[in-house]
């Protein structure tokens, strides 16, 4: 009985250390580490730590989110070097016991600490055509489709525009002209739609110098994605497709 | 009220017209107007090649590492004797031709994907890949030169 009181006694919080990469072009041209130790309930998530410096120790810092609720894809970050959304990443989960790193997404340009410039990578996602494509009249009722059909591209329908595997792709950070696997994710889900009738057009787009045949199938992006989506299966699919519409 | 009467605070304060703040530089961004679609499938192509050379390669190297390193004495055997003893079966002059121009030309398109991914300036990446491939064609036609006028009299 005891033991339970003083269990329950004791603080759920932890002292824990967030070593954050700050930038703020106004003030320095170079990007410095900054630590905030603060007390926090491990089984909080990254985001709220950042909330909780943010409101209570240093209101300049800078990062963008929305939904809180990992369906929005603002908030992708790379915390202990690894891309994830600071609001699906448990505190616990990251050893704690040591600084926790929060880094901006790499590869795109860092505009202020972990806010970048996503204008390239929705340019490339403009650039498959990400809308339905038909021929003929609007049907008066909706566009019917088997079970089967829908399930050929229900993996890549989860998709949230986080940027969370392009700007973890080695070939995406050499140079910024390589579509990315997100963009080839949301051309996946319209080639595989048997309602679409553009297929052809986003395969043509994709066949590019700096489509598909970039990938290098080093997975960093199936890794990075926080739903989970096989990404680099997605990309092999749409060099499949490819392929076996040439010969 | 200009605008500069107006009081910058906090992390802006030392910014001023006369200091404006440092300029960011963009990475090679794609945006609206960065030229669209390559016509034509070299790309696929060379994706192709990549794996079918590799696969006719793994043979061919692991044959020729063995024969040349591994087998009959090793490394030491080899001589000139030796090698025109194997180019006198136009078997082994086939497939070191082969391995020639496969490894070459994998070799050679393999350093060309390293070249435009770390290539920062189109002029480098341009120059880099002139070197590649006078190196590339160079060492594949000598090789080839060799190969099929190789004369065991010489002494
Ligand atoms: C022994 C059998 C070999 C196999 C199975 C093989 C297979 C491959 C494959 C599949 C790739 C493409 C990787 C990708 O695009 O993701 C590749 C890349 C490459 N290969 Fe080979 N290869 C072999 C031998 C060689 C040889 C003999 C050379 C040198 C002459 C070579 C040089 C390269 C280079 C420079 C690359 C580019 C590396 C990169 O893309 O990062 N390979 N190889
Ligand atoms: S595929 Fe996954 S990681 Fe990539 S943008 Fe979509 S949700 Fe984010
Ligand atoms: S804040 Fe919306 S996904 Fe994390």
């Amino acid at each position: 009985m005891d033991k339970v009181e003083a269990e329950s006694a004791a603080s759920p919080y932890i002292t824990a250390t967030f070593r954050i990469r700050r930038f703020n072009p106004e003030i320095a041209a170079e990007a410095v580490w900054e630590d905030f130790t603060i007390e926090i309930d491990p089984k909080e998530r990254v985001l709220d730590a950042l909330h909780k410096i943010k409101w209570d120790v240093d209101g300049t810092l800078t990062f963008r989110r929305s939904c809180a609720h990992g369906i929005c894809g603002s908030d992708a970050m790379r915390i202990n070097g690894r891309n994830r959304l600071a609001c699906k990443t448990l505190i616990k989960d990251l050893s704690p016991e040591k600084p926790i790193s929060v880094e901006p997404i790499k590869g795109l340009t860092v505009l202020k600490d972990l806010v970048v410039d996503m204008d390239p990578f929705f340019q490339a996602y403009r650039d498959v055509m990400p809308f339905l494509i038909t021929s003929g009249n609007e049907p008066t009722r909706e566009r019917l489709q088997s079970a089967a059909d829908r399930e050929r591209f229900d993996d890549t329908t989860k998709c949230i525009l986080c940027a969370a595997c392009t700007s973890s792709c080695p070939v995406f950070w050499n140079d910024g002209q390589y579509f990315g696997p997100a963009a080839i994710v949301n051309a996946h889900r319209f080639i595989f739609d048997s309602r679409d009738e553009a297929g052809e057009q986003r395969l043509e787009i994709l066949n590019d110098r700096d489509g598909v045949w970039r990938c290098r199938t080093t997975f960093n992006c199936t890794d990075a994605c926080p739903r989970g989506i096989e990404v680099t299966k997605a990309i092999q699919e749409v060099k499949r497709a490819l392929i076996t519409r040439r010969f | 009220m200009t605008t500069s009467d107006i009081k910058l605070t906090g992390s802006s304060s030392e910014i001023s017209p006369e200091n404006p703040a440092p300029v960011i530089e963009a990475p090679r961004a794609r945006t609206a107007k960065t030229p669209k679609a390559t016509r034509g499938n070299f790309e696929m192509y060379g994706w192709l090649f990549m794996r079918l050379s590799g696969i006719v390669l793994v043979v061919l190297v692991i044959g020729h590492l063995l024969i040349q390193l591994v087998l009959d004495g090793g490394v030491s055997k080899v001589s000139f004797a030796f090698v025109a003893g194997r180019w006198a079966s136009p078997f082994w002059q086939a497939w070191d031709l082969i391995m020639l121009w496969l490894a070459m030309l994998h070799g050679a398109n393999g350093l060309r994907t390293v070249i435009n991914d770390y290539a920062e300036r189109d002029n480098t990446r341009f120059w880099l890949k002139m070197l590649l491939y006078a190196a590339t064609i160079f060492t594949v036609l000598l090789g080839t030169l060799v190969i099929f006028t190789f004369d065991p009299n010489i002494r």
